[in-house]
C-alpha cells in the first residue's frame, strides 16, 4: 500500500492505495465521494469525468497514485459556496439537461471544463466536446441547450419547450 | 398561457438537485460496514454440456468465503415467463427452466456457472479464474432460420428451438390470403428489426442482506419494479414468504426495460446473505451489461401489403420470426405477441391483417422488452413497406397514408388487429408535422445539400402504439400471468404535507415531480408539500412498476382516485369542523368552505384536525387522513404521431447525418410539457440509434462482437441534432381520469423508419436504385448498397 | 486488475531503471493501458509511471523540425503545436475524446501501435525520427506491425521529432463505436516528396500507400490518385467494414486531404 495526498474539492485528503487503485474508486470508496459514476470498462461512457489540476479527465483512467499531490474536482463540489447550484447546474434544471441523472456528473464537469476553455462554445463545438460522454436518456438536446444557456447564450430559438 | 404551477405546467424537476450535486444514491453507491462481493463466473462458450465444475482450489484462496455453482440452486424453482402463449394448433409454448445458475449446460456466452463470495471484489476475482470448470462444447445456435431446422437444442428436454408458433388473428388468416391473391397491387418487403443492448448508463447492481434475529431479506436492487421482483423471487425462485422480503430500488440509472425483468443474481445475493449472514453486492460491469441484460428486438419479418387500384389498403400478412435468446425473460413472449401483433393495423382503416410470429431459442442473450417493446417492430415492418408500397405504386408516401387513416369521426375505432382506438387525429398530426418541419422548405434545402455534392432524402412516418397494457380482465385471458394495474397511497400528515406512494419507479422519468402537479391541483394546495414515494416494497402498498409508457395513465390514475378518496374524506372532517352538511362543502384553492357562507377551514387545518380527532363522530369519521386506490384501467391508451426526418448522405463514403428530425405526437392531455418532451428527444436519441449506428453482432460461434463501447455504438452528442417536436394536437384519452396518455417510447417507436424513409429517399434522389436497407444503416452498409444498385 | 506496484521516477534515468525489473511495464497516459489491465489481458509487475519525468515534457521548435516530448498529452500537442504544424495539432485535437486527450501521450501511442490509433499515422507521413533513451528510430524503420514496433524491452520513446512539412493533411474516417479510425490517412508534402501514411485499414497496421506518394509527387491534386486503386487483399475485415469498403476509403480520404492540405 502507498500513502496518497491529494486536495478533493479544496479540502486535504490522504489515503493508503494499491498500486491498482483508480482514482475513481479512491474517490467513491475512500473517500465515499459517490457521485462519480462508473458507467463502463473502457474509458468511453464519462460518467467518471472528473477534474486533476483543473483539467477533464476520466477517473477511472487514472491510477489514485498519480493524482499524488493533485488538486481534484469532483461533482460535490461544485455547488456555489451557499450550496446552491452553480450556473452550469442550474442550467441543467433549467432546461432538463438531465433524467436519470447517471451520466449528469460526469456532463457537468466535462461541460464545466469546455466553458473554462471556451466561453461561448457554438452548438457543434459543444456536440464535439461530449465525444466523451454518453447518455442514454436525453438524445442530448437538452444537454447541449443547458450548456448553451450556461454560457449565457439565447436558447430561447432553439425548438421546444 | 402556459401555467405555472399545477397541471400543464413545465415544472422544472425537484430530484434533479440531488443528481446535480452528486447526492443521488444508486445502488452500488451504498456501501455498507462490512459487506462482501459477489463475482459471477461466466460462460465463454455458446453452448456446452458442463461436465464438472471444481471449486477447490478457488475455495482456497484467500478472502474467499463462499462458492455457489447450479446444483445449489437445482432445487428451487426458475425465473418464469409472465404470459402464456399458445401457439397456432393449441399447444402451449415451450417453458424451459430458467435457474439462478446455469445447470447441466450454459446456453450463452455470459452464462453464469457459478458465484464466488469473497471479501474483496478482486479476491473474488481471482477465485473465480480458479474454479476449474470442464466443458463439452457444443455447436452453437446463432441464426433463427438455422435454428429451426437443428436437429439439437438450445434444451435438449423440449426437443426443439421454437418456443411458440403464434397466429394473430387466427381466424383472419384465409381472407388474408386470398385478398393478398387476388389484389390488384402486392409489395413485399423482407426486414430485420436489429437487436438491440439496452445500455441504460448505470450497470445492474445487487445488494442482497439477511437479519437473522427476524428471518428478514432485504434486497437494493437496479429494478424498474421492485414489486415484481419480489413477487417472483417469492413465488417462483426462492420461496421466500413476501412478507419477510423487502425490495428496495432506490434512485436508478435508467432502464428502457432491461432492469424490469428479474435476473438469477438479485436471487444469489440473497442466498448468499442468508448462508453468509454478511452483506453481499455485485455490480456489473458493461462487459457483463453486454452479455447478461436482456437484449430487444431481433425480428426477421417479410410483410406483405395488399392494395387496390385506388391505393386502398386490403390487408397486411407478416411472417416474424423472433428471437428469444438462450432462456424466457419475463415479458419475452408478450413483446413479439400481443405487444407487436395487435399494433398490427397501424393507424389505418385496413380490414385484414395477419400476423404470424414464430418464437426461436438461440445461444444469445434472452431478448426482452426494450423501449417500445413490440410496438416498434410493428410500425417499422408496417411503414417500410407503406413507403415501398407508395413508390411502386408512384403516389407521395403521405398521401397514400392519409388516404389510408382512421378518420377523427370513426372513434371508438375496431381495428383489424383486434384493438379499440378511443381516440386520434392522424390527418391533425400530419398537417402540423407538415407545417413545423417546414416540409415546404425541403426542395431548396435538398438544393443546398446537393450543392455540397450531398444526397438528402426526406422520410415520414405515422404511427400509432398502445400503452399502459391492460385492462387485467382482458390480459388475463390473452395469457397473462400478471395483473396489470397500480397502486397508490396518498397520506395527509397530520402537519398538512402529504406523502405519496406510488407503484410506479422513477428511474429518469421525473414523477417525483410530476406527480405532485396532479395531487396539489386537485387539492389546491402547493405542490412542494407533496412528496413521492416510491421503489421500496415495505413503504408502497403495492405496483406493477414502470414500463410501456404506463406510469402516468395507470399509476397516475390511481393517485387520482386516492386524492379524490382523500378529498371525500377531509371534506367530511370539514363539514364537522364548520357544522355543516358534507354536502355543502366545496374545495378550492385548499380551502374548504361551506357553500354560500363565509364559514372555511383550510386544508392544513382539516389535516391536523384528523390526527387530534377530539369531539370526532367517531361511528361516521375515523381518525387518520390516508387513502389507498388501485386502478386498473379500462384500454389501453392509444398515442399516435407524424415524424418526419431529413438526412444528408454522403455518395462518397455511405455516412448518413441526420439534419433534421420533427415529432408530432397525440400524448391527450400532459401534465408536464417539459417531461414530456424530454421523454420524445430520449426516444428520438435511441430510435437514431436503431436506424443508423446500434449494431448486435453475434458471430457464428455465439460469440458476442460487440460487447463494449469500442465496438457497439451508443448515439454520441455529434451524432444527433436538436430535434422539433410538438404535442400541441393531443386528443384527451376517454377512459383514463386525467386523458393521458403514455410519452415514454413513442420516439424510438416512430424515428426508426422514418430514418430509413429518408436515407431510400436521399438514394433515390441520387439515382439510386436502393429500396431498402437493414438497419442500422452503418456508412458501410449504405455505400454498399448503393455500389450494388 | 491484478496487483502491481506503480513507480514515478522523475528522470528518463530512474524510469530506465525502474523498468529493469522483470515484468515491469512502462505506464504513458494509461488510456489504452488501463482498460486492458481492467480486462486482466496484462499483468505487470510494475509499472512506471512517466508522467512525472519532465525531460520528457513538452513541444519545442527546432529548425524545420518539431519535437515533442515522448510524455506530452494531446491535449497539449493540440494547443501548442497549430502555429508550426497545423495538421498535426489538428490530429491530436481529435483522437479519443478531452478527457483522453488530457491524459494520452504521443509516446505512448506510438510504442502501442494500435493499427487505428492516429498518431502512427502522422509520424509515418511525416517521416518523423523516433527518439528513445537509447537511439533514434526512423518512422519507417519503427513500426513493425499491428501493435509491435522497434522498441526494445524497457526502451522507452523520450521524444519525438516531425519534419515540417510545406503542406500536410489528416483525414479520419471514424470507426463509429470506439472512435478510433477506420481508415485514417496523413498527407504531408515536402519540398522533396510526398509522404501517405494509412492507418485503420491494414491487418499490418500503419503503412505507407507508395503507389499515391509518386502520383502526388508529380501533381499534388486529388485528381492525380484518380487512376488509382488501393489493394485490398491484406486490409480488415471485421463488423463495421469489410476489406473493400476500406480499400475504398483509403482512396476517398487520401483525395480529401490532399485537397485540404495546406
Amino acid at each position: 500500500m502507498t500513502k496518497v495526498t491529494m486536495t478533493v474539492n479544496g479540502k486535504a485528503v490522504s489515503g493508503e492505495v494499491e498500486g491498482r487503485t483508480l482514482l475513481s474508486t479512491f474517490l467513491r470508496e475512500d473517500l465515499r465521494l459517490t457521485g462519480t459514476h462508473i458507467g463502463c470498462d473502457t474509458s468511453q461512457c464519462g460518467a467518471c469525468v472528473v477534474h486533476v489540476n483543473g483539467e477533464a479527465v476520466k477517473a477511472c483512467a487514472m491510477f489514485a497514485i498519480e493524482a499524488d499531490g493533485a488538486e481534484v474536482g469532483t461533482i460535490e463540489g461544485q455547488a456555489n459556496a451557499d450550496g446552491s447550484l452553480n450556473v452550469i447546474q442550474q442550467a441543467f434544471q433549467d432546461h432538463h439537461g438531465l433524467q436519470c441523472g447517471f451520466c449528469t456528473p460526469g456532463m457537468v464537469m466535462s461541460a464545466a471544463a469546455l466553458l473554462k476553455d471556451n466561453p461561448k462554445p457554438s452548438e457543434g463545438e459543444i456536440r464535439e466536446y461530449l465525444e466523451g460522454n454518453i447518455c442514454r436518456c436525453t438524445g442530448y438536446h437538452n444537454i447541449v441547450k443547458a450548456i448553451m444557456a450556461a454560457s449565457g447564450q439565447d436558447v430561447s430559438a432553439i425548438a421546444a419547450e | 398561457m402556459p401555467k405555472d404551477t399545477g397541471i400543464g405546467a413545465a415544472t422544472t424537476r425537484r430530484e434533479d438537485v440531488r443528481f446535480l450535486t452528486g447526492r443521488g444514491q444508486y445502488t452500488d453507491d451504498i456501501q455498507t460496514q462490512g459487506e462482501c462481493a459477489a463475482v459471477f463466473a461466466r460462460s465463454t462458450i455458446a453452448n456446452g454440456r458442463i461436465k464438472s465444475i471444481d471449486t477447490s482450489a478457488a475455495a482456497a484462496m484467500p478472502g474467499v468465503l463462499a462458492i455457489f455453482t447450479g446444483e445449489d440452486f437445482a432445487e428451487v424453482g426458475g425465473n418464469p415467463a409472465g404470459w402464456l402463449i399458445n401457439s397456432r394448433d393449441g399447444t402451449p409454448m415451450h417453458e424451459p427452466k430458467r435457474p439462478v445458475l446455469a445447470h447441466g449446460k450454459v446456453r450463452h456466452v455470459g452464462d453464469a456457472y457459478a458465484a464466488v463470495i469473497a471479501e474483496t471484489v478482486a479476491q473474488a476475482r481471482d477465485a473465480v479464474e480458479a474454479i476449474e470448470a470442464d466443458f463439452e462444447e457444443l455447436p452453437a445456435i446463432v441464426d433463427m432460420k438455422d435454428a429451426l431446422a437443428a436437429d439439437h437444442y438450445v434444451h435438449d428436454e423440449i426437443g426443439t428451438n421454437q418456443c411458440f408458433d403464434w397466429g394473430w388473428i387466427e381466424d383472419n388468416r384465409a381472407a388474408t390470403d386470398e385478398a393478398i391473391k387476388n389484389a390488384h397491387h402486392v409489395t413485399t418487403l423482407e426486414l430485420v428489426n436489429n437487436r438491440l443492448v439496452p445500455n441504460a448508463m448505470e450497470p445492474r447492481c445487487s445488494i442482497g442482506h439477511y437479519n437473522p434475529g427476524t428471518d428478514e431479506y432485504t434486497l437494493h436492487t437496479t429494478s424498474q419494479n421492485p414489486h415484481l421482483t419480489r413477487l417472483l423471487i417469492s413465488a417462483f425462485v426462492m420461496g421466500i414468504p413476501e412478507n419477510k422480503l423487502t425490495v428496495i430500488a432506490p434512485d436508478v440509472g435508467g432502464g428502457f426495460g432491461s432492469k424490469i425483468y428479474h435476473y438469477g443474481e438479485e436471487a444469489l445475493v440473497l442466498a448468499a446473505a442468508k448462508k453468509l449472514g454478511r452483506t453481499i453486492k455485485w455490480t456489473a460491469d458493461r462487459t457483463e451489461a453486454f452479455l447478461t441484460d436482456a437484449h430487444g428486438r431481433d425480428h426477421v419479418t417479410k410483410i406483405e401489403l395488399a392494395l387496390d387500384a385506388e391505393g386502398n389498403f386490403l390487408a397486411f400478412r407478416t411472417e416474424t420470426m423472433a428471437n428469444v435468446g438462450a432462456y424466457l425473460s419475463n415479458f419475452s413472449t408478450a413483446t413479439p405477441t400481443f405487444l407487436h401483433g395487435t399494433l398490427m393495423a397501424g393507424n389505418y382503416t385496413v380490414p385484414l391483417v395477419y400476423v404470424n410470429v414464430k418464437a426461436v431459442f438461440t445461444n444469445t442473450a434472452p431478448v426482452d422488452a426494450y423501449r417500445g417493446a413490440g410496438r416498434p417492430e410493428a410500425t417499422f415492418s408496417l411503414e417500410r413497406v407503406i413507403d415501398k408500397a407508395a413508390r411502386e405504386l408512384g403516389m407521395d408516401p403521405i398521401e397514400l397514408r392519409r388516404k389510408n387513416f382512421v378518420k377523427p369521426d370513426q372513434y371508438p375505432f375496431a381495428s383489424a388487429a383486434g384493438l379499440e382506438y378511443d381516440s386520434g387525429n392522424y390527418d391533425a398530426l400530419m398537417d402540423q408535422m407538415e407545417k413545423v418541419a417546414d416540409k415546404a422548405g425541403f426542395e431548396a434545402r435538398r438544393k443546398e445539400s446537393e450543392a455540397k455534392g450531398l444526397l438528402r432524402g426526406f422520410g415520414v412516418n405515422a404511427y400509432i402504439e398502445a400503452c399502459g397494457i391492460a385492462p387485467s380482465n382482458l390480459v388475463g385471458v390473452l395469457g397473462s400471468r400478471v395483473g396489470l394495474y397500480d397502486a397508490a397511497t396518498v397520506r395527509v400528515n397530520a402537519t398538512g404535507n402529504l406523502s405519496v406512494m406510488v407503484g410506479a419507479h422513477s428511474h429518469g422519468q421525473g414523477h417525483e415531480t410530476v406527480f405532485p402537479q396532479v395531487v396539489a391541483e386537485m387539492l389546491g394546495i402547493d405542490a412542494e408539500s407533496v412528496d413521492i414515494v416510491h421503489g421500496d416494497t415495505s413503504k408502497i402498498p403495492f405496483g406493477m412498476g414502470t414500463y410501456g409508457s404506463r406510469s402516468l395513465a395507470v399509476c397516475g390514475s390511481a393517485v387520482v382516485r386516492a386524492t379524490e378518496k382523500i378529498i371525500n374524506k377531509a371534506k367530511k372532517i370539514a363539514a364537522h369542523m364548520l357544522e355543516a352538511s358534507d354536502e355543502d362543502i366545496t374545495l378550492k384553492d385548499g380551502v374548504f368552505s361551506v357553500a354560500g357562507t363565509d364559514k372555511s377551514v383550510s386544508f392544513g387545518e382539516v389535516a391536523l384536525k384528523a390526527y387530534i380527532p377530539h369531539e370526532f363522530p367517531l361511528e361516521d369519521i375515523e381518525p387518520g387522513l390516508e387513502e389507498t386506490a388501485f386502478y386498473d384501467p379500462a384500454n389501453f391508451t392509444y398515442p399516435s404521431g407524424a415524424y418526419c426526418c431529413e438526412v444528408e448522405v454522403d455518395p462518397e463514403t455511405g455516412k448518413v447525418r441526420v439534419d433534421r428530425m420533427t415529432a408530432v405526437d397525440d400524448f391527450g392531455n400532459v401534465i408536464n410539457p417539459m417531461v414530456v418532451t424530454g421523454q420524445v428527444h430520449g426516444g428520438l436519441g435511441q430510435g437514431i440509434g436503431q436506424a443508423l449506428v446500434e449494431n448486435t453482432t453475434y458471430d457464428e460461434n455465439g460469440q458476442l462482437l460487440s460487447a463494449s463501447y469500442m465496438d457497439y455504438t451508443m448515439p454520441r452528442a455529434d451524432d444527433l441534432p436538436f430535434y422539433i417536436v410538438d404535442h400541441s394536437k393531443g386528443n384527451p384519452c376517454t377512459h383514463n381520469p386525467l386523458g393521458v396518455k403514455g410519452c415514454g417510447e413513442a420516439g424510438a417507436i416512430g424515428s426508426p423508419p422514418t430514418v430509413v424513409n429518408a436515407v431510400i429517399d436521399a438514394l433515390q434522389s441520387g439515382g439510386k436504385n436502393v429500396t431498402h436497407i437493414d438497419m442500422p444503416m452503418t456508412p458501410h452498409r449504405v455505400w454498399s448498397a448503393m455500389k450494388n444498385a | 486488475m491484478y496487483a502491481f506496484d506503480i513507480e514515478r521516477p522523475a528522470s528518463v534515468a530512474d524510469a530506465v531503471a525502474a523498468l529493469g525489473a522483470e515484468d515491469a511495464q512502462a505506464l504513458g497516459g494509461g488510456q489504452t493501458l488501463i482498460p486492458t489491465l481492467k480486462q486482466r489481458l496484462a499483468a505487470p509487475s510494475k509499472l512506471v509511471s512517466l508522467g512525472a519525468v519532465s525531460e520528457m515534457q513538452g513541444v519545442a521548435s527546432e529548425a524545420d523540425n518539431i519535437r515533442i516530448g515522448g510524455a506530452t498529452t494531446h491535449a497539449t500537442v493540440a494547443a501548442q503545436v497549430g502555429g508550426t504544424y497545423p495538421a498535426l495539432a489538428d490530429l491530436a485535437a481529435n483522437i479519443g475524446d478531452p478527457a483522453v486527450r488530457n491524459r494520452g501521450t504521443i509516446g505512448g501511442s506510438l510504442a502501442n501501435n494500435d493499427p487505428a490509433a492516429c498518431y502512427p499515422a502522422a509520424a509515418l507521413g511525416s517521416g518523423a525520427t523516433i527518439i528513445t533513451n537509447t537511439r533514434q528510430i526512423a518512422a519507417d524503420d519503427f513500426f513493425q506491425g499491428m501493435f509491435t514496433t522497434a522498441l526494445d524491452e524497457g526502451e522507452i520513446i523520450t521524444a519525438v521529432s516531425f519534419p515540417v512539412p510545406e503542406k500536410a493533411n489528416y483525414q479520419k474516417f471514424v470507426q463509429p463505436a470506439s472512435r478510433f479510425a477506420l481508415v485514417g490517412v496523413f498527407v504531408a508534402k515536402y519540398s522533396d516528396s510526398v509522404r501517405v501514411a494509412v492507418t485503420g485499414a491494414s491487418n499490418d497496421g500503419v503503412h505507407r500507400w507508395t503507389a499515391a506518394e509518386e502520383a502526388l509527387s508529380t501533381e499534388f491534386t486529388a485528381n492525380a490518385i484518380a487512376g488509382l486503386s488501393v489493394p485490398d487483399d491484406n486490409l480488415i475485415s471485421d463488423l463495421h467494414g469489410n476489406a473493400e469498403y476500406r480499400a475504398h476509403l483509403v482512396k476517398v480520404m487520401t483525395g480529401r486531404a490532399v485537397t485540404a492540405a495546406s
